[in-house]
């Protein structure tokens, strides 16, 4: 095992599927010469040229298209986003063309491509940086969406999302850039479409993903203080949609919190909700409750964007209501 | 086709330009008469009157290059080969259509004839044929990508971040513009700012040409330059080909009365690429009213088979509404190192 960063795990995982496949290739603003917004593409232009590693002009519409075709024609594409706040430009040719190809062409083409890039908030960047599109996405057939929160999971959900025949959205976290966490030296994958519970208890579930499994965990160690136990579980893919692990967890539980980064409306928990009390009707003790951004763009000032994020004290607020403490 | 021993190899190639045009127009008026009948649903775009377009650029293609287009796609389908079966089954939304009753009029698409659709979003599909063509480049190819769109597609921003990126990169792409006057129903001049809108191609200095899309064989020779530089330079072209519908914009709108008039349309059908080509070919003393006859019948028969082939095409079953919505993946290997830490 290796301590490295969440981006250095997205760049070995980017590294070795160019290595593993030569038809692999990343495309997007910034990510040759100048290393990545992110640093996520850090070296890739060395190794690999500038035939694999492809700066565009800013036109996510435009290289996005180009993604599609290629992969339509034998290609694995990657197309990085600075972040998908800017991807919503391109989403007639995620959603339009990658998602649908292979259904409306009957079979004939699909789409091996993945979508990569931050997603959510990061710190002061206001309302048009500061957005999670996980709902959007996940409500599209033909995609699917994987959030990680750690460099394990990062490293091994990307390889996998790379070696896919089907397009792949990955919404990293730019606050997650410089998270630290074990990476074995060996390689390794992550099965698309399958949750981890990542801390076990019996008193309430609290279901999330991304960079939200971070604000569970914590609020779970401070619950765990009072002697609440909370089953975490990380969804890892929000679609397909573990509805197993979620339902086995709810069964053990008997109450369920969903914390999400995104706005409540139609947001992920509604769904995550809808699926547990499909599953777990007669196993709920207490209505389904959930954490998510305040129902506002993101304001700037530093105590307003505080206030609009899901956190650790709603969410611990959130398990003593479930719990009628 | 019959062949005569004194047919030249150009009189080959108009016969067979003629064959397929005409293929196309008959196909076209069988649709149109299905929809008629409701055998045929949603929205529906003929080719009518741009026959010229598809048949001529095609026509100078090899096998490994490759074909996309908007949903007005249908000739272009059949000039690149498509069995008229598969198409009007297609159209039919039965289970032996190119895409199996799941893509319809606007998606049609050949894996085997590199085809690659049949897009129903204006101007979307352009990004794609730029993708297609870096593909080509990537694998050091020489084969060209051939884009149909219409002259609406132009004042859209896919448009614009297609061409920047293929002439920025030096792609083997070609992209023909079909401009057949309305965007809908919205003429050209009440949406462009510049009507020669081949001019377009000056923002990426890229290469351009005006052609008559009503002459076949201008069609062709000017494709013929393009593909030419695609293949050997890698350097794209934008081609307007300046056409003509005759019918709606689909199906459900009228030919004439409100954005065009009846004379404007008139004046056009006098015009008509089928009948252009076939007073050149009579001109030539290589064409007959017995021809013509003969060929119009064969093409009947054949479009009367794809009808009922269609007609008889068994629906899709129920079971195949959840297939093709994702591919199947290999298993990739296990998680190594199950429940690594992380550090917060």
């Amino acid at each position: 095992m290796a301590i490295i960063t969440y981006r250095d795990a997205l760049n070995q995982a980017l590294r070795e599927e160019m290595r593993h496949d030569d038809r692999v290739f990343i495309m997007g603003e910034e990510v040759g010469v100048y290393q990545g917004a992110y640093k996520v593409s850090k070296g890739l232009l060395q190794e690999f040229g500038e035939m694999r590693v492809v700066d565009t002009p800013i036109t996510e519409l435009g290289f996005a298209g180009v993604g599609v075709g290629a992969a339509m024609v034998g290609l694995r594409p990657i197309i990085e986003f600075m972040t998908w706040n800017f991807a919503l430009l391109a989403l007639d040719q995620v959603v339009n063309a990658a998602a649908k190809m292979l259904y409306m062409s009957g079979g004939q083409f699909n789409i091996p491509i993945v979508f990569r890039g931050p997603n959510g908030a990061a710190l002061q960047l206001s309302a048009q940086h500061s957005q999670a599109w996980e709902s959007w996405l996940a409500h599209i057939p033909g995609l699917k969406v994987v959030t990680p929160g750690t460099p394990y999971d990062a490293k091994g959900l990307l390889k996998t999302a790379i070696r896919d025949e089907n397009p792949v959205v990955v919404l990293e976290g730019e606050m997650l850039y410089n998270l630290k966490g074990d990476v074995p030296e060996e390689e390794y994958f992550i099965p698309l479409g399958k949750a981890q519970v990542k801390r076990e208890g019996d008193h309430c579930s609290i279901i999330t993903f991304g960079k939200m499994i971070h604000v569970a965990l914590q609020a779970a160690d401070q619950l765990a203080k009072e002697g609440i136990h909370a089953d975490v579980v990380d969804l890892l893919t929000v679609r397909p949609m573990d509805v197993e692990t979620i339902a086995a967890s709810v069964r053990k539980t008997n109450r369920a919190v969903v914390v999400e980064e995104g706005w409540e409306v139609c947001g992920m928990g509604a769904q995550i909700a809808d699926v547990i009390q499909r599953e777990c009707f007669d196993d709920l003790d207490a209505p389904i409750l959930r954490v998510h951004q305040e129902d506002v763009p993101m304001p700037y000032a530093k105590n307003l964007e505080r206030a609009a994020k899901p956190d650790v004290p709603k969410t611990i607020a959130a398990v003593k209501r479930v719990l009628y403490l | 086709m019959p062949r005569k021993k004194s047919d030249t190899t150009d009189t080959q190639l108009r016969r067979e330009l003629m064959q397929q045009m005409l293929l196309i127009r008959r196909f076209e008026e069988r649709a149109a008469e299905a929809y008629a009948l409701g055998k045929i649903g949603g929205f529906c775009h003929l080719y009518i009157g741009q026959e010229a377009v598809g048949v001529g650029a095609i026509s100078v293609l090899r096998e490994d290059d490759y074909v996309i287009g908007s949903y007005r796609e249908h000739g272009q389908a059949l000039a690149r080969g498509m069995a008229p079966r598969v198409i009007m089954s297609e159209l039919f939304g039965r289970s032996d259509g190119s895409s199996h009753g799941k893509g319809g009029s606007m998606h049609l698409f050949d894996r085997n004839l590199n085809f690659l659709g049949g897009h129903g979003i204006v101007g979307g599909h352009i990004p794609l044929a730029t993708g297609v063509g870096f593909a080509i480049n990537y694998r050091g190819g020489d084969q060209v990508c051939l884009c149909f769109f219409g002259e609406a597609a132009v004042n859209g921003g896919a448009f614009h971040e297609a061409l920047n990126m293929a002439a920025l990169w030096k792609l083997p792409v070609i992209y023909m513009i079909e401009n057949n006057r309305y965007g809908m129903g919205t003429a050209l001049e009440r949406a462009s700012a510049i009507n020669d809108i081949a001019e377009r191609a000056c923002s990426y200095d890229m290469p351009n040409e005006v052609v008559d899309g009503q002459d076949v064989m201008a069609v062709r020779a000017a494709t013929q330059r393009a593909v030419q530089r695609a293949r050997s330079e890698h350097i794209p072209t934008l081609v307007e080909v300046r056409t003509y519908r005759f019918m709606g914009h689909s199906m459900s709108d009228a030919v004439s009365g409100t954005y065009r008039s009846k004379e404007e349309l008139e004046e056009h059908m006098k015009r008509d690429p089928i009948a252009l080509l076939r007073t050149e070919m009579e001109k030539r003393g290589e064409w007959s009213d017995a021809d013509m006859t003969k060929l119009d019948e064969e093409l009947k028969a054949t479009v009367e088979d794809a009808y009922n082939f269609a007609d008889a095409s068994p629906e899709p079953a129920l079971d195949t509404l959840y297939e093709d919505v994702l591919a199947e993946s290999a298993p990739v290997g296990e998680a190594a190192g199950a429940g690594a830490t992380t550090t917060h």
